[in-house]
């Protein structure tokens, strides 16, 4: 009998973990990862030409990630392709309801964005999705700025290149993963002129001090927070609470910022106001995960929108799986015991195996972080407040407050669709990744209209990109006649209308 | 459940919705457009605002678009003046569309089927290869022929949709939108409203413009209505720098436009938008309500727009969206009164053209409805037409 | 200067020396290190900001830095639309800042008839 075909998309913590239990249950695993090195954003680290010979202290868990990479390099059952950008997602099956969606992913390999990538298409068996997060940044005035970068950015940075992106530096935003940020960057040798995180005391409190069993329960990642917080105690970096970083100020780039106060909606409290000089912020006000994979097979989402699973991470399409950030941030221990259970899920096994060990209690320990973390960092409603009229808030088509404010007004609508395009918000070519959750928020927010404000609606909003990176047109049509178009089902009697207008993508 | 009064229920604020709603709003009557969903939510956002006559061949459809480029030029003008420059802007742009082959029987075919066209009204300037390049340098040096339509023009369809409707709320119309009709208000055998998901609305005229779901809507009425949904695929590039001037067609869109048959049909139509990016269409195909990404579809549009643009072979693409045309087996909308239930009208079925058609569809609607002289032959747009007869809706 | 390369002498993770390489932004010579991203080698050589917008011609380089946003998008070898956070740089690539102006109003071609 041929083993079993797992496909794993994404060689973070999640993926990585995902493909070593699933060639340890005997699968054939493909792992595919858009960069040329594995770890993903977590485990980012120097190229091989670079490779430092005391790299692991600038990461947490290094050692982990070395021998899942070595054991995953040595298996003669895994496939890892690098460089490979997963471009589309294609369900077959029949045309609505389906929940038996055989999925064939079309991926191009080769240098990222570049000439000469290599068609590949996979149709496994199964696949785990282990796409991960990336950081979500409120806008702000000034925040389009040169010397304005994500968390993400600088931890990027520092331990891809070994470039701190400042020498005074602002860290900002919310949430625990601001302290490991200002770690790599006083280890790269910039001086953290302050972390402001926007969680108040209170809800800090709520949200880490009110269940202390838990940190103690989910030992590694209370041991790393802790690492962290001596560390800035240690660096004197002042940790600012129930404050946030209202604008940054510069010509063509940034020469300071202005923090204020919030309340507890993380509403500025006027008065409050203070200058810092710097001259590099970085902004993180959490996570947004990587949904256009999950969406593209169909996978049911959480009113959060995180991807729904079971114990097991399945998702609620047959042999489809999902583990990591993309199902709720909890951090690489939760990843790493996600991709446990979904990898070994995937291979045939079962979650209640004792080839899994302590993988599913794990689990539910690292779910209580995960709410932890939103009850103690969740963004507010109030950020609103730091808002002008003039303030960009999609990067890529320059649209300002003002503009959707005004497209709202104008049309009586707060379809997100008919404001995106008529003020282009979402639709450069980030496509709405960093601007569409803030968008909604916007869109969202009581104004004079008539019409009901769409949070309630459920479904992808802004996240859904069928396209799901950039194809070069060249790239599509050397597919034409390559590709077999899948038959549709019998049209021959009118298909019933569906109870709501499709989720149109446009 | 709120109780409503009104003269004209319109079902559907999609663009032809709209401009019905306009039209009839601007004869003093009370209309209340209803959906369930958004403004501008189904068709009239996941097209490419085609105001087109090159498309069409002589005959009823010819006749309407001819009749809404003049209407779209005015209305455009209208809709500026009346909303203001802090509106939207609806991007009215006569930029003009090409129509161009490669092979000698595509030109020849071409050639005389534009002849029938000028005959019938239709500006067109025929050219060779090198004529077509003057008006797009980028094209293939493989292009032999072409022929220039003045005429055709582009609008930015939400923008314009919602023009539309903020025109009509002017004039005392109200948009009801989220709330799905759910059946008909019924007395002597007439329609006289019709209940929704939230409101009873009373009104002697009832309007189904909910597009490829007008056969659903109609079925909730009561009537059946043979309009099938047609799915259509675009593709979206980032901004570029701007070589591409007019709308572009493949002489092969022609056909496709006119053909019944239910597989997969590509051809190339690429435009650059104001936003600076390339929109490359279209594909036809019947697969019902599927609105799941199909590769191939992508692909051979990709191969497509090559043929004519070499130069896009490294163009990223970084979007793709789709819709549904609502389609009518006889590939002519229904415009008019429905027999079978007095005071029910259709103004659906105008598959890849209700943007263009929208507004003139409004104009013989309004004319049908208040009794007025329609300004043109309403005949072959009936829901009574022979063409149909085979569909038992007479 | 803002972006500043970590010391090599002072660095606890004692990265090697890759090989020296040069790279051209606009006909700008930028030196830096094999395996470095092509974002990576301007920011140390100290150039913070590349691409103009279209709507308002302001600067922009690196934000989110792992080709998310996009901002950071050059033209290096004559194609287009490369995240240059996310590309390695090799000697002898030419870079080339994307500035992607709006269309101006299309021509109108005069009416035949």
């Amino acid at each position: 009998m041929n083993a079993r075909h797992v496909v794993v998309v994404g060689a973070g913590p999640a993926g990585l973990s995902a493909a070593a239990a699933a060639a340890e249950r005997g699968a054939a695993v493909t792992l595919l990862d858009a960069a040329d090195q594995l770890g993903g954003q977590y485990w980012r680290h120097l190229p091989a030409e670079r490779a430092g010979d005391d790299e692991a202290v600038l990461h947490h868990g290094w050692k982990t990630f070395q021998q899942l990479q070595a054991t995953l390099e040595k298996s003669p059952s895994v496939e890892i392709v690098r460089q490979a950008q997963v471009w589309s997602l294609e369900t077959a099956g029949t045309a609505t309801g389906s929940q038996d969606a055989a999925a064939a992913l079309q991926v191009l390999v080769g240098e990222v964005d570049g000439p000469d990538r290599r068609a590949l298409t996979l149709a496994p068996d199964a696949l785990v999705l282990a796409t991960g997060a990336h950081d979500r940044t409120l806008p702000f005035p000034g925040w389009t700025l040169p010397g304005v970068f994500t968390a993400g950015a600088a931890q990027a940075l520092a331990k891809g290149e070994r470039i701190a992106v400042g020498q005074r530096v602002v860290v900002a935003g919310a949430g625990p993963f601001l302290l490991p940020v200002a770690s790599s960057l006083s280890q790269a040798g910039a001086r953290v002129a302050a972390v402001i995180e926007a969680g108040t005391p209170s809800s800090l409190a709520a949200g880490w001090l009110s269940k202390p069993w838990q940190l103690v329960g989910a030992a590694h990642k209370s041991g790393e927070l802790f690492g962290y917080l001596t560390h800035q105690l240690r660096g004197r970096i002042p940790y600012r609470t129930a404050r946030a970083v209202i604008e940054a100020h510069g010509g063509d780039r940034v020469e300071a910022v202005t923090i204020a106060e919030l309340d507890r909606r993380w509403a500025p409290i006027p008065g409050t106001e203070e200058q810092i000089a710097c001259d590099a912020v970085c902004v993180s006000h959490g996570f947004t995960p990587r949904l256009e994979l999950a969406i593209a097979v169909g996978a049911a989402l959480s009113a959060d929108r995180f991807v729904v699973v079971d114990p097991a991470q399945r998702t609620s399409v047959r042999a489809v799986f999902a583990a990591g950030e993309i199902t709720g941030i909890g951090g690489v221990d939760a990843a790493l015991v996600e991709g446990r259970i979904a990898g070994h899920v995937a291979a045939g096994g079962d979650h209640r195996d004792r080839a899994l060990g302590t993988a599913l209690r794990d689990r539910l320990r690292t779910t209580a972080f995960a709410h932890r973390i939103e009850a103690a960092h969740g963004i507010r409603p109030g950020w609103t407040g730091w808002l002008r009229p003039d303030t960009i808030v999609c990067r890529c088509e320059e649209t300002t407050l003002a503009a959707v404010h005004h497209a709202v007004a104008a049309t009586d609508s707060r379809s997100l669709r008919s404001t995106k395009l008529s003020t282009r918000a979402g639709l450069g070519i980030c496509q709405a990744r960093i601007c569409g959750r803030s968008v909604e928020t916007l869109l969202a927010e009581p104004t004079d209209s008539t019409e009901p404000p769409i949070t309630a609606a459920p479904g992808p909003g802004s996240d859904r990109r069928p396209i799901v990176t950039p194809v070069r047109l060249g790239e599509l049509a050397a597919l034409a006649g390559v590709l077999v178009v899948i038959d549709p089902p019998s049209t021959s009697t009118p298909v019933p209308a569906p109870a709501t207008p499709p989720p149109l993508e446009s | 459940m709120s109780r409503l009064t009104a003269d004209v229920i319109v079902v559907g604020a999609g663009i032809v919705g709209a401009a019905c709603a306009r039209s009839l709003a601007a004869t003093g009557a009370r209309v209340v457009v209803v959906d369930r969903g958004p403004a501008a939510g189904g068709t009239s956002s996941a097209g490419e605002g085609n105001l087109l006559v090159s498309d069409k061949g002589p005959g009823p459809e010819l006749d309407l678009a001819l009749h809404a480029a003049q209407a779209w030029e005015r209305t455009a003008a209208e809709l500026d003046d009346e909303l203001g420059p802090a509106f939207p802007s609806v991007e009215y742009e006569p930029k003009g569309g090409l129509v161009v082959t490669s092979s000698a029987a595509g030109g020849a075919a071409l050639l005389t089927f534009a002849e029938t066209q000028r005959a019938a009204g239709v500006r067109t300037v025929p050219v060779d290869g090198d004529g077509a390049r003057e008006y797009e340098p980028q094209l293939s040096p493989e292009i032999t022929t072409g022929v220039f339509y003045s005429q055709d023009a582009q609008v930015q369809p939400v923008n314009a949709t919602e023009a539309l409707l903020a025109s009509a709320r002017r004039r005392g119309a109200t948009v009801l939108t989220h709330r799905a009709v759910t059946g008909a208000l019924t007395s002597k055998g007439s329609i006289v409203g019709v209940l929704t998901t939230q409101d009873r609305i009373s009104a002697p005229v009832v309007l189904n413009c909910a597009g490829p779901w007008a056969g659903a809507v109609a079925a909730s009425l009561g009537v059946q209505l043979p309009v099938r949904p047609r799915r259509g695929m675009v593709l979206v590039t980032t901004r570029m720098p701007h070589l591409i001037f007019h709308k572009v067609y493949d002489g092969d869109y022609v056909a496709a436009t006119q053909s019944a048959d239910t597989s997969l049909q590509t051809s190339s139509v690429v435009e650059c938008t104001a936003g600076g990016t390339v929109l490359i269409g279209s594909s036809r195909e019947q697969i019902g309500f599927d609105d799941r990404l199909r590769i191939a579809v992508l692909a051979e549009l990709a191969a497509k727009a090559l043929r004519l643009f070499p130069f896009l072979a490294d163009a990223s693409v970084m979007r793709a969206y789709g819709g549904y045309r609502p389609y009518m087996p006889d590939h002519l909308p229904v415009i008019g009164a429905d027999p079978r239930l007095p005071g029910l009208f259709h103004a659906t079925g105008h598959e890849g053209a209700g943007i263009g058609l929208s507004v003139s569809t409004a104009d013989l609607i309004t004319a049908l409805v208040t009794g007025t002289t329609p300004p043109l032959d309403p005949a072959p747009f009936a829901l009574t037409r022979t063409s149909l007869h085979t569909e038992q809706v007479a | 200067m803002t972006p500043t390369p970590v010391d090599p002498s002072r660095d606890p993770a004692h990265p090697r020396e890759s090989a020296l390489i040069t790279i051209t932004l606009d006909g700008r010579e930028v030196i830096g290190r094999s395996g470095q991203t092509v974002a990576g080698m301007m920011l140390a050589a100290g150039i913070q900001q590349w691409r103009r917008t279209s709507v308002d011609a302001a600067p922009r380089g690196v934000f989110c830095g792992i080709g998310v946003c996009f901002d950071c998008l050059v033209t290096i070898n004559g194609l287009r639309d490369v995240r240059a956070c996310l590309r390695r740089a090799r000697d002898g690539d030419v870079v080339v800042a994307q500035h992607d102006r709006l269309p101006a109003t299309p021509v109108q071609h005069p009416d035949p008839s």
